[in-house]
């Protein structure tokens, strides 16, 4: 499969190692990047590479594509020096999404850690926009440090405006941070969880996920009431390279998202 | 069944040449049988063998001048189907950004003789790697649909042969255009060839044959049985898949990965293994760019790496993987086993490590 060129609308900082692309195409009409939340596009850097980048924006947004990217290694070193108006390749969207449909009418609980948070935040757009189709909303995310908090303003906006319940923590606070210092599974308690209604979505590094789950379970949710999305390094998202076997699971193809009663058993078998 | 006498061979390769066919078959260079383009008979093996243990593979001469008397050697043909190194496509920077083109497609029209019922079988389970039922590989797909195979059943087995195991041998059953058993005894030499699909009838329209005499098909018969009961190696695959993934924590793994190199030659002398990487190599200018997709193994220390970190780190992890992955995995990604007892792994391991051998050392390791 051969990328598609786009070009790079916008390009700012997040955090001070997470950038956001805007894309647009001016060769492909946008319908093309059509994707469900959760998914993922291979980004391509000329003469560097690809990576496996989660789409962070608005699923209706009909004329760009935003990917929230964690600088991090050579691939996205690359994308972070481009300037508005560069081209990039593309290719994609891949992957499962997260269940919108399948949980509508339940109570949904996200917990996000870190740049966990972006492959969350379409969802975060298609439930405020369908809110009425969903039972309570809560949101609980940790970050580093106030600093490295994704999408700080929005944040602000959309517990103002919006019917959903936010709860951030950082794990180090500076002089400026009034709120909670600890963990994300320490905000489980404000959620205030009717296990039966709930059905959670949770994104961040591997050893959050875990202790995330180990709470939800803790607070009477069962395994296939969790979802999660996976990380595995990917290079053709064909479910050809073999690189992103997790188990019998091509993450590209059967992931990026899980229930997680379909990875429980394995979920902690360390180097898997 | 029909006939044909050594000498017609020469005429089957001559005629699948006149037909556009690139001609593949068995040759001896370096010291191994290995698999490339031949033009006459006289290329073949002729009276090579082959002795085959864990970690040892030597040539040995035979008496018989037998074409095809040796067990696997150490490629395969997925080499043709599934290249080493294939171009994908490349790209130039201009005004506008870059543009992409996609490599200049070759599709050779092959014709593979000597391809051995394990083999055959790895080509089925590549087959469904290639088109997983989401995506199909172009290249592979492209070669496949072409492929014109002429199978040769096995006289013999090899020291770390296990196709009986596996059910995939040693008779080639399906999916040959012809396949072919030779016989050699005191005064004769000859091959009794089935007819598989009608591209397989036509030609065998065009070469010198008889029907096979109840005596031709009895030696035939004879010589599989003799390779299906000299098996070097079995493997017990009762309940494989669900031994091997509740045997993740076996202390198994930890003998193992004392003896292993994490060389990677298991991956790559195995018919069925398919993992790539793409490589993009560009020029001095920076101006030109391609992308080069070529082997991969999950042995390789880069295989797992994203870029916060590594997710099999330790060699361990990584044998678990694989040997996983051939016997129990692929079974739930692509429903059947993605081994086929050819033994490549076993013959070509540095160290000798056998996989038939650490099965059954997972399987005693829960009597003890």
């Amino acid at each position: 499969m051969i990328p598609r060129q786009v070009r790079v609308k916008k390009i700012f900082w997040e955090t001070e190692d997470v950038f956001t692309l805007e894309l647009v195409s001016e060769d492909y009409p946008m319908s093309e990047f059509y994707f469900r939340p959760g998914q993922f596009n291979m980004l391509y850097a000329f003469g560097v590479g690809e990576a496996a980048i989660s789409i962070s924006s608005d699923s209706a947004k009909k004329n760009s594509i935003l990917h929230s990217i964690h600088k991090v290694g050579y691939v996205t070193n690359a994308l972070s020096k481009l300037k508005k108006g560069d081209v990039i390749g593309i290719r994609g969207p891949f992957g499962k999404a997260w269940p919108l449909e399948e949980i509508k009418g339940y109570d949904i609980c996200i917990m996000a850690g870190g740049i966990g948070l972006a492959p969350l935040r379409p969802s975060i757009y298609y439930i405020l926009k369908h809110r009425k189709q969903y039972g309570k909303f809560t949101l609980l995310y940790g970050a580093r440090s106030p600093r490295d908090m994704l999408y700080p303003v929005e944040l602000e906006q959309w517990a103002k405006k919006h019917d959903i319940h936010i709860e951030t923590i950082v794990d180090r606070a500076d002089s400026m941070w009034r709120g909670q210092v600890g963990v994300v599974t320490e905000l489980i308690d404000y959620a205030e969880l009717d296990p039966e209604r709930t059905r959670s979505m949770v994104c961040g590094p591997e050893i959050m996920m875990k202790y995330s789950i180990d709470e939800l379970k803790k607070n009477g949710l069962n395994e296939d009431q969790i979802y999660l999305s996976l990380e595995r390094n990917m290079k053709c998202a064909l479910g050809f390279c073999g690189h992103c076997q997790y188990g019998p699971s091509f993450v590209c193809k059967e992931g990026p998202v899980f229930n997680f009663s379909k990875v429980k058993d394995i979920f902690e078998i360390r180097e898997l | 069944m029909k006939t044909i006498s050594k000498d017609s061979l020469d005429k089957i390769i001559g005629y699948l040449k006149y037909k556009g066919y690139k001609v593949i078959g068995p040759s001896v260079r370096d010291g191994a049988i290995i698999y490339d383009e031949i033009s006459c008979i006289e290329d073949l093996p002729a009276g090579w063998g082959d002795e085959q243990e864990a970690g040892h593979y030597r040539l040995r001469k035979r008496n018989d001048g037998a074409l095809f008397g040796y067990a696997a050697g150490p490629q395969s043909w997925k080499k043709f189907l599934f290249p080493g190194k294939l171009k994908l496509w490349e790209a130039e920077k201009n005004s506008k950004g870059f543009e992409i083109t996609p490599a200049n497609g070759q599709f050779p029209k092959y014709a593979f003789i000597g391809v051995r019922s394990c083999e055959l079988h790895a080509v089925f389970i590549q087959d469904k790697v290639f088109n997983n039922g989401m995506f199909s590989d172009t290249y592979y797909n492209k070669i496949r649909k072409n492929i014109f195979i002429a199978a040769v059943n096995c006289a013999e087995a090899g020291k770390t042969c296990f196709c009986v195991s596996m059910k995939t041998g040693p008779k080639a059953e399906e999916g040959y255009d012809i396949a072919l058993t030779e016989i050699i005894n005191q005064d004769e030499h000859y091959f009794v060839v089935d007819e598989g699909t009608p591209k397989g009838s036509e030609l065998m329209e065009q070469i010198e044959s008889l029907t096979s005499t109840e005596e031709q098909l009895a030696a035939a018969d004879d010589a599989l049985k003799n390779a299906e009961s000299n098996m070097g190696r079995t493997l017990e695959t009762d309940g494989i898949k669900s031994l091997l993934y509740k045997n993740h924590a076996n202390t198994v793994w930890d003998q193992i990965a004392k003896r292993c190199l994490s060389c990677a030659n298991c991956t790559m002398v195995c018919p069925t293994c398919f993992c790539s990487n793409v490589e993009d190599v560009t020029d001095l200018s920076g101006d030109h760019t391609e992308r080069w997709r070529t082997w991969d193994s999950c042995f390789n220390l880069d295989y797992s790496k994203v870029a916060g970190g590594n997710f099999r780190t330790s060699i361990k992890a990584r044998y678990r993987q694989w040997m996983t992955h051939k016997l129990a995995s692929w079974i739930d990604q692509f429903g059947i086993s993605g081994c086929v007892g050819c033994g490549r792994c076993i013959t070509w391991c540095p160290v000798g490590i056998d996989i038939t051998k650490e099965v059954s050392n997972i399987r005693k390791s829960l009597k003890n």
